[in-house]
């Protein structure tokens, strides 16, 4: 037991971690290219046409795992600023900070896509729905976290103080989601409801399932991809980046 | 497989332009992001080894010099 | 023991405020300029949308509070600001006293000079868009109990832009997401009433953030000071 944690916390250094996390890219990568190829094929070749919205509904495939990310990514953002503000870590706040911006990448695709979606649809590209507002604040929850990062100079207090802002907004997001479904189920009135969601084909639902494990894994990869950058801009002074740059000459 | 041909696939029942325009945004965004890391991640490493590389030029000039590092200061 | 602790605590708190309001009265023209701000922006709508007295009754809850939220923003960057330029944040962050309470005392402080003149003025504003008097009592009820959550909140903004470049712009870049609620229930509060549902369920909503945001917004802010400072 004792042995597993000393392990997990050799990891826990950027030296270490940096050829890691190279190693596990291109797994990464093969996974989301499997579960990618089989979640599109079964969504826009084996699904069968819905029955109240026609072929339109096959933005479903890409529209719900591009939310499911944007959600899941600042968790675990928040999840990672955390352990970086009670254990001082430093991977962990470089963790944070590579997730930030394809969380950011995701919560804009939810929206382009539910505009997209939502335009054969409902007729309007943008109703101001409880979940379309939710995720419009999400990602100015990122675009802050990103422009506060990038503004403060020094890496460690940036770390900390985008740790401080993560962990408010992932207080403050189930109070926005209640406050802004409590508004507009004041507003809104008979309009469109998005809740009411159709009953899924089992075909459709493996659809959704395997493309969000693709996006899933595509996060992982490209997050341990910024990461190794990330460690090495900031260790560019130490002996092992010189080491690991000028061996392979 | 569900389609009957290929432009039936293209036109997705008259939401082409939807499902399309979705998809495309999604592809080229999720292509470009890991395009630009590695751009970023190659352009890194070829800084980091010219700044070590003339560090250990400098290093062996001012061996063989003995005043070679002062009046860059 | 606990009770001399807990009066001790207060005393302090009084202390700061006093403090943060003696100062604050050498700089009556920033108190004064974000009320002007706030008296500008109000009435800038009715030029920009017409003066039809229906469609501004209509706007009139949500134009005054995302005035109240803007005018609000302006003062923030000061909270801490001074105190970190001539050294007393760092005084006061080495004090014995929890640096929480400090912050609560700063927050109380930046309402009565920010959030208190904006509610105190409203109705006066409510007046040009034809609020009835009902709705301007709950305008200015509203904005009392809402604009200490604002104070709260935004203290954690300062405190995290403390010293950082461009940190005005960033300050609300960072804040105003987290406004939302707030102006979702303050403006709601003051809608209800105009439509006669009653402001009852918003005023005690706004109440609950309200006392959320600055009893527990200044130990986030404590945190991102002390990072500041570091």
């Amino acid at each position: 037991m004792s042995n597993k944690l000393i392990n997990w916390f050799k990891f826990a250094s950027p030296q270490a971690f940096y050829p890691l996390a190279g190693r596990m890219i291109p797994w990464f990568w093969a996974l989301a290219a499997l579960f990618g190829i089989a979640g599109l094929y079964i969504g826009f070749l084996v699904a069968p046409t819905d029955a109240q919205q026609g072929e339109g509904y096959r933005i479903i495939f890409l529209h719900v795992p591009a939310s499911w990310m944007s959600m899941f990514i600042y968790l675990v953002l928040a999840f990672w600023a955390g352990l970086g503000l009670a254990f001082n870590f430093r991977l962990s706040g470089m963790m944070a900070t590579a997730l930030a911006p394809t969380g950011a990448l995701f919560a804009f695709l939810s929206l382009w896509t539910g505009a997209l979606w939502g335009k054969p649809m409902w007729g309007t590209w943008w109703v101001w729905d409880a979940r379309l507002t939710s995720e419009l604040i999400l990602l100015f929850l990122y675009v802050g976290f990103i422009a506060l990062q990038s503004a403060i100079d020094d890496p460690r207090r940036a770390d900390k103080a985008g740790a401080v802002l993560a962990l408010v907004g992932v207080v403050n997001v189930p109070i926005i989601y209640f406050s802004v479904k409590w508004w507009n189920t004041l507003h809104q009135g008979s309009s469109v409801s998005l809740t009411k969601s159709p009953s899924m084909a089992t075909t459709m639902l493996w659809g959704m399932l395997l493309c969000a494990l693709a996006c899933w894994m595509y996060a992982i990869a490209v997050a341990l991809m910024r990461v190794r950058t990330i460690i090495l801009e900031r260790e560019r002074h130490t002996d092992w980046v010189r080491d690991e740059l000028t061996s392979k000459e | 497989m569900f389609w009957n041909s290929f432009s039936e696939f293209l036109a997705m029942g008259n939401h082409g332009v939807y499902v399309w325009g979705s998809f495309g945004v999604m592809a080229i965004t999720m292509i470009l992001e890991p395009v630009l890391l590695i751009q970023g991640h190659k352009g890194l490493i070829a800084r980091l080894k010219r700044e070590f590389r003339a560090e250990k030029s400098d290093r062996s000039v001012e061996r063989t010099t003995p005043f070679a590092g002062q009046d860059r200061q | 023991m606990n009770c001399g602790w807990v009066s001790r605590m207060l005393k302090l708190i009084r202390a700061i405020i006093a403090r943060d309001l003696r100062l604050a009265m050498r700089r009556r023209t920033d108190i004064v300029s974000a009320l002007f701000f706030f008296i500008i922006v109000v009435s800038l709508f009715p030029l920009g949308v017409g003066p039809e007295p229906e469609l501004l009754r209509k706007l009139a809850p949500g134009v005054l509070w995302v005035a109240a939220l803007l005018a609000t923003m302006l003062s923030l960057p000061r909270l801490f600001a001074d105190d970190h330029r001539d050294g007393t944040l760092e005084q006061l962050a080495l004090a014995p006293q929890p640096l929480g309470l400090i912050v609560l005392g700063k927050v109380l402080a930046h309402w009565l000079v920010s959030g208190l003149p904006l509610a105190l003025l409203a109705p006066v504003l409510g007046l040009q868009f034809d609020l009835a008097s009902d709705a301007l009592w709950v305008l200015t009820l509203s904005l009392l109990i809402g604009t200490p959550a604002l104070s709260g909140i935004g203290a954690i903004g300062a405190a995290l832009t403390l010293g950082v470049r461009g940190g005005g712009v960033l300050l609300s870049l960072l804040v105003l997401p987290l406004y939302i609620p707030v102006l979702i229930f303050g403006a709601g509060a003051v809608d209800a009433t105009v439509t006669g549902l009653g402001a009852q369920a918003h005023m005690s909503l706004l109440g609950a953030l309200a006392l959320a945001g600055v009893f527990f917004a200044p130990w986030p802010t404590a945190a991102a000071l002390r990072i500041a400072l570091e």
